[in-house]
């Protein structure tokens, strides 16, 4: 997926960034850190409210459309909305009103864009977090397989087929098996629902229901991991080949250990250290990188929201999911930070 | 071989031979090897779409009499689409608008990183720490998000897509030459050339450079990789040119006329395996690449 890095480039920088020496505690450290990420989060405010005032088309002209209206009504909707405003007043009475937790109401459905945003959070966050966890447990685990192997069957073909999962667009793979498991080809039948996350008339009581949602995550589900657990595996790969030739292995082994002991109680958890850094950087870019899947899939979570506001065009709506879906990625950047201090020594005593 | 007499002379003769070896030690990875052959075939069938194939079968009007979504058979190798177009002409012609928006974007996005990434290193300062932030606000943002709301901005089209791709990939970039840059200003030739009077201008062209155009080539070839998924994703949202045909708009008009839910495979495979194809020739090549330039990596 285009939107998210290639594997080990962002880790070095950060790691670069890391070694610097401290100039002073833990709470220093923490307080230019969120300093660093408020700074950035004014910025995606800034660059939200101001990017989607340029949308071409007149907002009240799009709400309006195809209803006998007055120019008197007109004018007073452009009041109601501030649009008559100065740009600069416009902008300050978004940013009281944001900090107050309220995103304005949207164009096309009449109510508060952060109550929609809310409602369409669970859906992103099932979908989006069940899909990181099956990728990072697939992915560290074809990753280690693959790197104590190097060189053997199981790495090439592993390593093969990751880059390939890497080089298809979420999208196209989501139509594929859309395709495949919910159409049904030749003599297979749709095995799967096409969209949505539960059925038009659900079954009754708690557990059918439960099941039935889960029976509409499986394929978006599916989509996602094929598409990120590519990563991962990169990433577990090559941390643990930096390890391998490591001395205190040589040790482990002389001492006697069993071979899968020396892997896992001592390259393993020294070689997981950049993996868990990146987790977590890529926990707020799985949000946006859902984006896709949920259009393919009409999964009523956060991005098929944001796709849906596009064609509207709904201007309060696209600027929540925007400040949403940005504000997630610098929110979960630094608590990469924070992590990442409390699991490396080296870093902590620094 | 001759003796050289000039330094240019001289300069030439060693780059040539630094070319040779990297070529020799890029050849002797088959994943590379392979991508670039894959790669120069799809650019010249590209290239070569206007003399191989006959444009006039793409516009609709032209192509009324034929069975609209038929599956492949001797006729149309690969079936045809929902106006009865050859999906084979498609893909085929699809090619040349996503490998240029595609090579367009990235030119731009590697622009502007390589411009912030040696101006934020070589010249230090408060100018340094702006583009340091900038940067890194850039890095986080997400950029397929960010994208998408450029394209809806400015008006649709080709032009739009390259320039959206390109604002938002270029932080990589950036950290990735800024890095560089420092590695190689700290080197002691250019001590010696600033000594000597040579001033920005000379450093930058002369010295910091050439030191860094190598690392920016490898990533270079990478970034392509993203931009044609790029593509083909804004294009699938429809956000693209409609009446350019490329691999993302030609999935978009699948998915719009139902070849999914008819199991029209024929439609949705050959684009997205083109995709496919040249997104993994680039991303062996740039590996590959980044073997060459960093034998740390070797033998992995």
């Amino acid at each position: 997926m285009s939107d998210l890095l290639t594997p080990g480039d962002q880790l070095t920088e950060e790691a670069g960034e890391e070694q610097r020496p401290a100039r002073g505690g833990l709470a220093r450290y923490l307080a230019s850190k969120l300093a660093g990420a408020l700074t950035s989060l004014l910025l995606v405010v800034l660059l939200g409210f101001f990017l989607f005032r340029m949308l071409p088309g007149d907002p009240v002209q799009t709400m309006t459309a195809g209803r006998e209206v007055t120019a008197e009504q007109i004018a007073e909707l452009r009041e109601r909305l501030g649009l008559s405003d100065p740009l600069w007043r416009q902008f300050l009475d978004y940013l009281g009103a944001l900090l107050q937790g309220d995103f304005g109401d949207s164009f096309r459905y009449g109510r508060p864009v952060g109550d929609i945003i809310l409602e369409r959070l669970g859906p992103t966050i099932l979908l989006a977090g069940t899909a990181t966890v099956l990728a990072i447990l697939l992915g560290l685990w074809l990753g280690v397989r693959s790197a104590w192997r190097h060189g053997s069957r199981f790495d090439r073909t592993a390593t093969g087929v990751a880059l390939t999962l890497w080089s298809v667009p979420t999208f196209w793979l989501g139509l594929i098996v859309l395709m495949v498991f919910a159409v049904g080809v030749g003599p297979l039948p749709g095995l799967f629902p096409t969209g949505g996350i539960r059925s038009i008339d659900p079954p009754p009581g708690l557990l059918p229901q439960i099941l039935d949602v889960a029976h509409h995550l499986v394929l978006p589900c599916l989509t996602m991991v094929a598409v990120i657990f590519a990563q991962y595996q990169m990433v577990m790969r090559s941390s643990l080949l930096e390890e391998m030739g490591s001395d205190y292995l040589t040790t482990a082994r002389a001492k006697g250990l069993r071979e899968d002991l020396v892997r896992r109680r001592h390259a393993v958890p020294n070689a997981l250290l950049p993996s868990v850094t990146l987790i977590f950087l890529h926990l707020g870019l799985v949000v946006s990188g859902a984006i896709m899947v949920e259009t393919v899939f009409s999964w009523p979570g956060l991005g098929y929201l944001m796709v849906n506001a596009l064609e509207y065009p709904d201007l309060p709506l696209m600027q929540g999911t925007f400040i949403v879906l940005a504000g997630t990625v610098i929110v979960m950047n630094v608590l990469a930070d924070v992590v990442y201090r409390f699991l490396d020594p080296r870093v902590r005593a620094a | 071989m001759t003796t050289p007499t000039s330094t240019r002379a001289l300069t030439w003769q060693r780059r040539g031979r630094a070319l040779r070896t990297g070529w020799r030690s890029f050849r002797a990875q088959r994943g590379a090897l392979a991508g670039l052959a894959v790669l120069l075939t799809i650019v010249a069938l590209a290239v070569l779409a206007p003399v191989l194939t006959d444009e006039s079968q793409l516009g609709i009007i032209n192509t009324m009499s034929n069975p609209a979504l038929a599956p492949p058979s001797g006729e149309f190798w690969l079936g045809t689409d929902e106006n009865g177009r050859s999906v084979l002409l498609l893909t085929w012609w699809g090619a040349r608008v996503s490998l240029l928006v595609g090579l367009a974007a990235t030119l731009l996005s590697v622009f502007i990183g390589t411009f912030v990434g040696i101006v934020s290193a070589h010249f230090g300062g408060w100018l340094s720490a702006v583009l340091l932030r900038f940067t890194d606000f850039f890095l986080v943002l997400p950029s397929l998000v960010l994208a998408i709301a450029l394209s809806t901005v400015l008006s649709r089209g080709v032009g739009t897509i390259v320039l959206a791709i390109g604002l938002t990939a270029w932080p990589t970039t950036a950290r990735l030459v800024r890095a560089q840059t420092l590695t190689v200003q700290a080197r002691p030739y250019i001590e010696r050339s600033t000594a000597l009077g040579a001033g920005h201008g000379h450093l930058i062209a002369k010295h910091i450079l050439p030191g860094v155009l190598p690392l920016v080539f490898a990533n270079t070839t990478l970034a392509v990789a993203s931009a044609v998924i790029a593509e083909s994703t804004l294009s699938f949202l429809g956000l693209g040119d409609p009446t350019q045909i490329s691999w993302g708009s030609m999935l978009k008009f699948a998915m719009d006329s139902g070849a999914v839910t008819n199991g029209a495979w024929w439609y949705l495979l050959p684009p997205g395996l083109g995709i496919v194809c040249v997104v993994l020739s680039f991303t062996l090549c740039g590996r590959g690449l980044e073997t060459v330039l960093n034998p740390r990596l070797r033998g992995r």
